[in-house]
């Protein structure tokens, strides 16, 4: 069994390495951009206009309410479809242009961890105690100064818990972007099982990875909260 | 095409996806729930090293995704088809939809367990001993006392646990079951017309709009005795905390 993984023409370990990557690199080129949406997001749903407090909020619900899998197709097929309308009416007869499967499952999951996200986001800034930024101006901070010194540091430690799980939860999204034609560890996996007739060694061994992927980030979360949380005191 | 001449013409096939879902939905929670509160028990009660193999279960279902979980299943069960065939479960695993029904079973097993578990330790300590003292024996106490704290308790999560599982559900689709996203699915590739997404969108948006307000009916009956709550945020009032 253990030449089916090894690494080389024979086994399958170097193509699941390869899977493996993929998936990494879509988890970690969509976390900044996810948490950006995040961050508009929870701006919008607490802005002082009522236009903005709507689209904020309804961009949370439903995002929050429709299967990631819907997200991902809507985004794949659809952007796709508006691109290619762009480009006819941009240059009549011109190529059609390819939106990659890469590029559709980062922004399909950087939306649905943005929405997730700006609720967490929402929660940490309305959990800060109004008296600190009342001090902040009192001392004569500005506006920036108290987002930056005051508000930011803190939202972060109230937020972490939140955003950790949403990581873990997007690190276990990644494996829908296979069904997308990406060559992520999901898919690798299927092409070895295709060739191996082994599925359940295979997807155990998926599976294992992606256990793997989640404890240890569960154990890194668990170290920068203690991080996070230096100085204060503990109740 | 018209975005509505869609659903006038794909309208039965869309009802019956609706359908397919709430189904997955509504038996996957149902059995993950005749489980839970049991398994619940022994992670709230008894020794840590007894309960390890429940937590390698609950941490492994909740640490791969759900989408190699049901491949596990349905196409992991093909490796050991001779064994499956001589117990005559074969039929069973050769079935998509009893795969993933088992493979969301599992996975809300998983889930329900650990917010049931939250909803036990969450039990006044003074309510027990109360019942104690009173002479009930310990299943009484479970039955009338523990259950019912823990399960108002865990309403909310257990919703949300809910709301998690129809949407997982529509990865069903696949594995070739034909739940709203698998007929969604089908008419894209006969039509190629992208209204189907977001009339998709609109059925699933829904379905959870009205599971929750079933639920919330659910959690002001739970909580008769505690009266009147705060009722929930609603999207056009003004966000709290700090005031321009």
């Amino acid at each position: 069994m253990f030449e089916l993984l090894s690494y080389g023409d024979a086994g399958w370990g170097d193509e699941i390495l390869a899977g493996l990557a993929i998936t990494m690199q879509l988890a970690i080129v969509t976390l900044p951009i996810g948490l950006l949406i995040g961050f508009v997001a929870a701006f919008a749903s607490m802005s002082r206009h009522a236009g903005l407090r709507a689209i904020g909020f309804g961009y949370t619900t439903i995002m929050r309410g429709l299967p990631e899998i819907l997200t991902l197709f809507v985004v794949y097929n659809g952007v796709g479809l508006l691109l290619n309308k762009l480009a006819v009416w941009w240059d009549p007869g011109g190529t059609n242009i390819e939106f990659s499967p890469f590029a559709a499952g980062v922004t399909a999951l950087a939306m649905v961890f943005g929405a997730f996200a700006g609720e967490v986001l929402r929660g940490a800034f309305q959990s800060l105690d109004e008296g600190q930024m009342e001090a902040g101006r009192a001392i004569g901070m500005s506006p920036r100064k108290i987002f930056f010194r005051i508000r930011l540091p803190q939202v972060w430690r109230f937020a972490l818990p939140g955003l950790g799980n949403l990581w873990i939860n997007m690190l276990k999204d990644t494996a829908l972007v296979s069904i997308i034609a990406l060559d992520d560890l999901m898919r690798m996996t299927k092409v070895a099982v295709g060739v191996t007739k082994q599925p359940f060694t295979f997807y155990l061994l998926a599976c294992l990875i992606y256990w793997a992927l989640c404890v240890l980030s569960e154990v890194v979360l668990a170290r920068m909260e203690r991080g996070a949380n230096r100085g204060i005191r503990r109740v | 095409m018209n975005p509505f001449d869609i659903v006038v013409e794909y309208w039965p096939r869309l009802l019956d996806g609706t359908l397919m879902t709430l189904k997955l939905t509504f038996l996957g929670a149902f059995f993950a729930a005749l489980f839970s509160p049991g398994l619940a028990l022994i992670r709230a009660n008894t020794h840590p090293v007894a309960q390890a193999p429940l937590r390698l279960y609950i941490s492994f279902m909740r640490g791969t995704p759900i989408l190699g979980q049901l491949f596990l299943i349905y196409y992991g069960s093909g490796q050991f088809r001779p064994f499956l065939q001589d117990w005559g479960l074969w039929g069973f695993f050769r079935d998509p939809f009893n795969c993933a029904l088992l493979a969301f079973a599992l996975n809300s097993t998983a889930y329900q367990t650990e917010i049931l578990r939250g909803g036990i330790m969450g039990v006044a300590r003074g309510e027990i001993e109360a019942a104690k003292a009173i002479g009930m024996t310990r299943l009484q106490i479970l039955r009338r006392v523990t259950f019912p704290h823990a399960y108002r308790i865990a309403w909310p999560a257990l919703g949300n646990e809910i709301i998690l599982l129809m949407k997982a559900s529509a990865l069903a689709s696949v594995v070739t079951v034909f739940d709203i996203m698998g007929r969604t699915r089908q008419i894209f590739s006969r039509t190629f017309d992208f209204s189907i997404y977001l009339w998709a969108a609109l059925i699933y948006l829904c379905i959870t709009a009205i599971f929750v307000l079933l639920w919330r009916q659910g959690e002001t009956r739970l909580s008769r005795h505690i009266g009147p709550r705060n009722t929930g945020r609603s999207i056009l009032s003004p966000p709290e905390g700090p005031k321009p």
